[in-house]
């Protein structure tokens, strides 16, 4: 496994941080799916109107933004002190701190947490990172059955499918899907349900209320953790997640280690950012907050798992860090030209689009990624619409550094080198020298042979694919460089001639 | 003021029309431009790609070519832009902090086309004359990283004859990404697709903009469809005259 500085990645075989297939492969299935093209295309356009509107308003929005990446760059440069500083006062509240190295151990704490109560079922809320760890699939091996209650994940969990959004998982799914779903999944359905979405919120509801009055046990993740009082915040829009985090006798928090926010103060910062970034509200419907136990009111056993899984290795770069900063709004997703057009299957991960191109590999280490940090053009949206400015291009860029040297390495082990690298590096060598470059010019008009009336129809691998769907267009007859040393070449001769015939300079 | 042409390496082996466009458009506009000969490419293939070692001997190149200039002008926002957003960063990780402040130096004195017309020489109108119906695409590196904002299009509107459409969903990506278009084809197309719909619908006889590498993957999208409208290169609408 590729490790970075020899800390230790995510591991294989648990949780859904790794697709089956690269993304190219998996793009061009989500592509030639027209109805998954339109809904995207309908949701994101919609969602980016109303974030555009709402950051707009703000008239600090800038500033703002400048503050939540300062306080997650220095959270991250302290992360240590912070974690400590939660776990202190997490446990002085009534609370039980668990530390997770991996999702293995995650795993096996929070299904161990659930036995020992003897509940079967358990509600759950607010579940990306307990997806990346696959931690539904942990506890049905137990016996242990999990309801999700977010609608959008109660979709995905029904239609035994994979989230594909980060805020909206079900966006893959238009209304005429999910009726079908609710009536081939949920007992007791109406058969006469239709795809109005009060009917289908009503379904839903009916089919959750049972479960939050009989479930004895929560699990949520959380949007931010606040070190100096222990305090845990979720944000969600239904008030399922209320539910979730208030009805049961046991709550149980999974959190990566990187959501700890030092103080309230910053949480000021965060709400502002998150809402508008996200669903394009000023403040979301529901922000629920605990800490610690409160006798007689809500669970009276806590218990926050704390998740590491790649992330210390992510930290460990200094520049790649950046990615831990991420407060999970989905901007960057919503904006993507290529996300748009594949959705977040494609990626293979829990954390799709530009953020996750940059986190997974991360997370997993960028071998078992290889193909992310290329799924994208570099356009630079996400950069701009990303509520704590984390320069992903950059960080793509980087992380496309990292593959190719850590390839590298394992190639020079091998003796052997990728017909990638073996391109770069010859036209590395081109490039370097002016002469060459003027040879390997001259050379490349040998592509007029291919061309017909100024274009080029087919060319070989590895450009094949430019001229799937383009034509290429033919090598001009006389590169600039010729045309400006004929021209001067000119310009000089006609000077000398000149002056020969007694003309002077002119 | 000495004035060098970057003219980059696609430019120089593909589209030498956009370099000679530039160096008529400068000396119309009273400045002598300089072509060192001894410059290549910026390196910007090689540091998206992955390979930022390669990209070091160009980086340093880059640097030395054009140093003792006042000011060198490229006719790409993308080229700009890796000029002056990942040269020095690259050269700093790999520990060679003297070539990054030296990149710093040359990038500080780097100007895309239009920032160069428009905030160095302080000029909207350059007496252009062109005749068609031209829709603009800002190309993300210089709408991005450069942020030219509507300088190309301050200058458009002050061409004689040109009438200028306004392209829909403008800011979003071509698709061409450079190897990406290689490596991911398949979305690249798709992206392509798109903006070619939004090209058409202008009903535009040309498309410019001031990246001849996303004009070549729109106008080589434009040409398999044999859609009518073809690319253009801003400097080579600014080069036009009545002439």
């Amino acid at each position: 496994m590729s490790t970075f500085l020899g800390i230790p990645n995510a591991p294989r075989g648990v949780g859904h941080l790794r697709g089956t297939e690269p993304f190219p492969v998996a793009a061009r299935k989500a592509l030639a799916n027209t109805q998954l093209r339109r809904n995207l295309g309908r949701a994101t356009t919609t969602i980016r109107a109303k974030r555009a509107a709402v950051v707009a308003e703000l008239p600090d929005w800038e500033e703002l933004r400048t503050a939540g990446e300062a306080i997650k760059a220095h959270t991250m440069r302290h992360l240590d002190h912070f974690l400590a500083e939660l776990e202190a006062q997490v446990t002085a509240r009534g609370g039980t701190v668990h530390w997770a190295r991996d999702a293995i151990e995650a795993n096996q704490i929070v299904t161990g947490l659930v036995t020992a109560t003897g509940a079967t079922e358990v509600v759950k809320v607010k579940s990306i990172v307990t997806d990346e760890i696959g931690l539904n699939d942990a506890l049905a091996q137990a016996g242990i059955h999990a309801y999700e209650t977010d609608l959008a994940e109660l979709i995905v969990q029904l239609g035994k499918d994979r989230p594909s959004h980060i805020l909206v998982p079900a966006i893959h799914r238009n209304r005429a899907e999910i009726r079908d779903i609710f009536l081939r999944e949920m007992k007791d359905v109406d058969p006469g349900l239709t795809d109005t979405p009060a009917a289908l919120t009503e379904a839903a509801r009916l089919h959750l209320r049972r479960a939050f009055l009989s479930a004895r046990v929560g699990i949520s993740g959380a949007n931010f953790a606040i070190a100096e009082t222990g305090t845990l915040c979720v944000v969600e829009s239904e008030g399922n997640g209320r539910m979730c985090l208030t009805l049961p006798e046991t709550l149980i928090t999974v959190m990566g280690i990187e959501k700890v926010i030092p103080a309230w103060r910053d949480l000021g910062v965060f709400l502002q950012l998150l809402p508008r970034s996200s669903t394009g509200e000023r403040m979301n419907p529901y922000t629920s907050m605990w800490t610690g136990v409160t006798p007689g009111d809500g669970p009276q056993a806590f218990h926050l798992v704390l998740l590491d899984n790649g992330r210390t290795a992510a930290l460990a770069d200094e520049t790649g860090r950046q990615a831990l900063h991420c407060i999970r709004c989905s901007a960057c997703l919503n904006v993507c030209p290529v996300y748009e057009r594949t959705g977040g299957h494609a990626y293979g991960s829990v954390y799709p689009g530009p953020i996750g191109a940059v986190l997974s590999p991360q997370l997993t280490g960028i071998e078992d990624n290889a193909s992310l940090p290329y799924a994208s053009s570099l356009c630079g949206a996400c950069y701009d619409a990303c509520p704590v400015k984390i320069d992903i291009p950059s960080l793509l860029v980087h992380l496309r550094a990292r593959h190719v040297e850590e390839a590298g390495h394992r190639h020079r082990l091998a003796s052997l080198a990728s017909p990638e690298a073996i391109t770069m590096a010859a036209a590395a060598w081109v490039m370097a020298s002016p002469a060459r470059f003027g040879a390997a010019q001259r050379a490349s008009r040998l592509g007029r042979i291919m061309s017909r009336g100024g274009r080029i129809r087919r060319l070989p691998p590895p450009l094949a694919g430019w001229t799937a769907a383009r034509d290429a267009p033919a090598p001009p007859t006389q590169t600039f460089r010729q045309w400006w040393h004929t021209e001067h070449e000119r310009t000089e001769h006609e000077r000398t001639e000149h002056e020969r015939t007694g003309g002077g300079r002119p | 003021m000495r004035i060098a042409l970057f003219v980059t390496c696609l430019a120089d082996t593909l589209f030498p029309s956009v370099g000679k466009a530039t160096v008529t458009l400068l000396e119309r506009l009273g400045h002598q431009v300089e072509f060192p000969a001894a410059q290549t490419c910026c390196g910007q293939m090689h540091i998206n790609t992955g390979y930022q070692r390669d990209a070091l001997p160009l980086i340093r190149r880059y640097a030395e070519v054009f140093r003792g200039y006042e000011a060198i002008v490229v006719p790409s926002g993308s080229c700009a832009g890796s000029v002056r957003h990942q040269h020095a960063m690259v050269a700093r990780r790999h520990g060679d902090t003297d070539l990054a402040r030296r990149a710093e130096q040359v990038a500080a004195r780097t100007f895309e086309l239009s920032e160069f017309v428009v905030d160095v020489l302080g000029l909207e109108d350059v007496g252009a004359y062109y005749p068609h119906r031209v829709t603009y695409h800002p190309t993300c590196h210089s709408l991005r990283l450069l942020r030219v904002g509507d300088r190309p299009l301050r200058l458009l509107r002050n061409v004689a004859g040109l009438d200028l459409v306004e392209l829909p969903d403008a800011d979003v990506c071509c698709g061409f990404g450079g190897t990406f278009a290689v490596k991911n084809a398949d979305v690249s197309t798709a992206m392509l697709a798109d903006k070619m719909r939004a090209v058409l619908a202008t009903r535009s006889e040309v498309c410019t903009a001031g990246d001849s590498s996303c004009l070549m993957h729109i106008g080589g999208g434009l040409s398999r469809l044999n859609a009518g409208t073809r690319t253009v290169h801003l400097a080579e609408i600014l080069a036009s005259t009545r002439e």
